[in-house]
């Protein structure tokens, strides 16, 4: 897989970023936290472990109210004018900040990859979807590969297993990135599963329209996940870590599931996905 | 073949439910990826050869009509026959008087995907020809009265007890007691049998790979040995190839023959690869006396120029269908028709009709694994929700699923009111899922709870505590102010 070009220097030291104080090159910037359906309805803290993460690079941060969804739902069922109308939608609600940012590889791919070309037969938003595609990035990956930084300050005790979510790995590129700040969580002992770059059996829809095929698909990866013997499985996108954590729990399994961010984010100690509250 | 595309749910739930497939299955997942990886690692250059093979294809296609009529000039100047076939039709009544051109009533056959589009072989046996395919999984198929589940592993959903079972039924002038235990035995017995075909038939017929328009050559690579003696041993050799097959020259083959190995069984080559340009000349010791190309079309031309032009540069490796997690779980039988996996999700509506491929391009996680192994860059992916569009301009997607979208779309378009709307919405699911924070039901989402629980809602959406937090920092400033 060709390894996406980041054309970004990066900053000084990891250590200005790692301790919250504001290194040189991102001081002043601007990241539009694009929460995602998914974070924001399901799991909000995600999106508190997103902020921390990018408040402790050094960037400032906001979230517009007037996002929803990235329109994938629409767009991967064929629905154009829904898909265009929600891309417009997040593009006006974002174009104004320095970097968009989501936790979630598949709804990044979707601003990045497939916004411009969803808008280039409309001449005033080619131009918009483009700016707003080139500067949007998935959580991680842009931890990484923008802002620069080598490790998280964050605690965890225990083994974890990584599946590589199908958007974010082949349309963006994010392999190494997440394996990279998670090395540097001192407790965090990784246990890779055998087919960790194979989907899940998630793809949006497709999870309820062919329900019996997805739980085949997911069947394999749960048992992958069992295999390798890890307490926790981590991930980059909840459409694929609620898929996972939805098998695993019908099938008993003590497996917590988490997004990575929590982990990154030293907020791993609530209640892991699907799991009790205790409230 | 009859299309059974539109019962590909019930197929496949009938292909999850069946064990012996599923065994079988196992086998496309370890026999392919692992080869291919490791032929593709070693070998520098294969992304520029994939940049270069998409390139040399995309340029032939484009100029397709200047290619197919220089091919044609060579083949009839080599002294062969070159056969323009607009439809499956057409095609099988060409090869059909070609038999009776020469009173043929024999026929041996090496493998070929279009044959299948044809339906060629039951419409020469009704015509009173006696077929016999030499590729040992075609052959296999054959006896059992299927069709392909792969388009290059076409009985790779049939185990080792199953071919016993039909070599023991078919062929009964062997030892009743003979010991079919060995995966080689049984090769072994099939290539007796097969070999007195060979030298019987009347006529040979086999696919191509590729044509090359520089010498008129059609090519076959495989490895078995099968089509270079079904195409020289028998009195006449009739290719049957589809338009796009089609190259410019005979260094782009060598691109083409380096990319399909290792993308099909992650060889380096073939065993067999085999140039046939014309009869057999004066000067040379074997070779058929009648050489004759059927071109096909059926309905490819018509993808020229559109969304689906792309899909016209596939080499039929198969290395979408072996890396398809879909394929990996149902087989290729389910699909319903002659192409299975991503390439046949595509094909599939654009030579039979949208309308008639139902599930076909629904029937992906759009997990993009297939695109990142396509040796020709096909955007499979991509071309996949084009038939999406499709289907959904022409409302043929079913009706709850649209009302599904639209009432969805509704909310999401209005942001105010959608976050209203789903704070109460979340609210009440955790309500519902107070004790395991998980739900065995779910109103419509069926689907869904019928194989996994359904993760509850941490209770308050992000927007609304992020809005408490943004009104506490206020608050805040508001204090120290």
């Amino acid at each position: 897989m060709n390894q996406i070009e980041m054309n970004f220097s990066a900053p000084s030291t990891p250590e200005q970023k790692r301790d919250g104080s504001r290194g040189t090159d991102v001081s002043g910037k601007t990241v539009g936290l694009f929460v995602t359906c998914l974070v924001d309805l399901f799991r909000p803290t995600v999106g508190f472990a997103a902020v921390k993460l990018l408040e402790d690079a050094g960037f400032t941060l906001e979230v517009p109210k007037d996002q929803t969804c990235c329109g994938q739902p629409a767009y991967n069922s064929g629905d154009k004018d829904d898909a265009r109308a929600l891309a417009k939608q997040v593009i006006k609600a974002f174009e104004g900040y320095d970097y968009v940012v989501a936790p979630s590889g598949s709804c990044a791919g979707m601003i990045r990859k497939h916004y411009p070309s969803l808008l280039a037969d409309e001449p005033q938003w080619a131009d918009r979807a483009a700016s707003v595609a080139g500067k949007t990035y998935e959580l991680v990956s842009f931890l990484v590969d923008v802002a620069g930084i080598e490790g998280v300050s964050s605690h965890f005790t225990g083994s974890v297993t990584y599946h590589d979510s199908c958007s974010g790995l082949r349309e963006l590129g994010i392999k190494d990135q997440p394996r990279k700040l998670l090395a540097s969580v001192p407790g965090v002992d990784l246990k890779e599963m055998v087919d960790n770059d194979v989907c899940c059996g998630f793809g949006g829809t497709f999870s309820v329209k062919y329900p019996d095929i997805s739980n085949a698909i997911v069947g394999k990866k749960t048992d992958n996940i069992t295999k390798a013997g890890a307490g926790t499985l981590l991930a980059g996108d909840m459409g694929c870590l609620m898929n996972m954590a939805g098998k695993l729990k019908r099938d008993g399994s003590a497996i917590q599931v988490r997004h990575i961010a929590e982990v990154l984010a030293d907020m791993a100690d609530g209640p892991a996905i699907g799991e009790k509250s205790g409230r | 073949m009859e299309i059974k595309s539109r019962d590909f749910k019930k197929n496949a739930s009938d292909a999850l439910a069946d064990a012996t497939l599923q065994k079988a299955l196992k086998n496309v997942e370890a026999g392919f990826i692992g080869k291919r990886q490791a032929s593709v690692d070693a070998l520098p250059e294969f992304e520029d050869l994939r940049d270069l093979g998409r390139d040399i294809k995309t340029h032939a296609l484009k100029h397709l009509d200047v290619y197919l009529e220089d091919y044609e000039k060579k083949v009839t100047a080599s002294g062969g026959h070159v056969h323009w076939a607009e439809t499956a039709q057409d095609a099988c009544e060409i090869v059909r008087d070609i038999c009776h051109s020469v009173g043929a009533r024999t026929m041996t056959k090496g493998k070929s995907m279009i044959s299948e589009e044809m339906q060629l072989n039951a419409f020469l046996e009704a015509d009173g020809m006696e077929v016999t395919e030499t590729d040992l999984g075609e052959y296999i198929i054959q006896l059992r009265g299927e069709h392909p589940s792969h388009i290059i592993a076409p009985a790779v959903h049939v185990t080792k007890d199953q071919v016993e079972a039909d070599f023991r039924r078919a062929h009964t002038n062997l030892d009743p007691n003979r010991n079919l235990d060995d995966p080689v035995t049984l090769l072994g017995e099939a290539r007796e049998v097969l070999r007195e075909k060979y030298f019987a038939a009347d006529v040979g017929i086999t696919g191509a790979n590729f044509l090359v328009a520089e010498s008129g050559s059609s090519v076959i690579v495989t490895n078995e040995g099968n089509g270079d003696l079904t195409q020289t041993l028998s009195r006449v050799h009739i290719v049957l190839a589809s338009i796009e097959k089609v190259i410019p020259t005979l260094n782009d083959l060598d691109v083409f023959l380096r990319l399909l190995a290792r993308s099909a069984t992650g060889q380096e080559q073939s065993v067999y690869t085999t140039l046939s340009t014309g009869p057999r000349r004066t000067e040379d010791p074997d070779g058929p006396e009648e050489y004759h190309v059927v071109l096909l079309d059926n309905g490819r031309s018509e993808m020229l120029g559109t969304d689906f032009e792309e899909m016209l540069r596939c080499i039929r490796c198969g290395a979408c269908i072996n890396h398809c997690p879909v394929y990996h779980a149902v087989g290729g039988h389910a699909y319903g028709w002659v192409y299975p996996g991503p390439m046949g999700s595509v094909l599939t509506p654009s030579l039979v009709g949208v309308d008639k491929a139902g599930h076909l391009p629904n029937a992906s996680t759009l997990c993009g694994r297939c695109e990142s192994v396509c040796p020709m860059r096909i955007p499979l992916p991509k071309m996949l929700r084009h038939w999406r569009e499709r289907e959904y301009e022409r409302h043929l997607n079913p009706t709850p699923q649209r009302w599904g979208l639209k009432g969805w779309a509704y909310f999401a378009r209005r942001p105010k009111l959608y976050h209203r709307t789903m704070r109460i919405g979340m609210r009440v699911m955790k309500y519902l899922a107070p004790q395991t924070a998980l739900m065995r039901r779910l109103p419509a989402a069926g689907g869904w709870t019928k194989h996994r629980e359904f993760p509850a809602p941490e209770g308050k959406t992000f927007q609304q505590m992020w809005a408490e937090r943004e009104a506490e920092r206020g608050q805040t400033k508001g204090d120290a102010a």
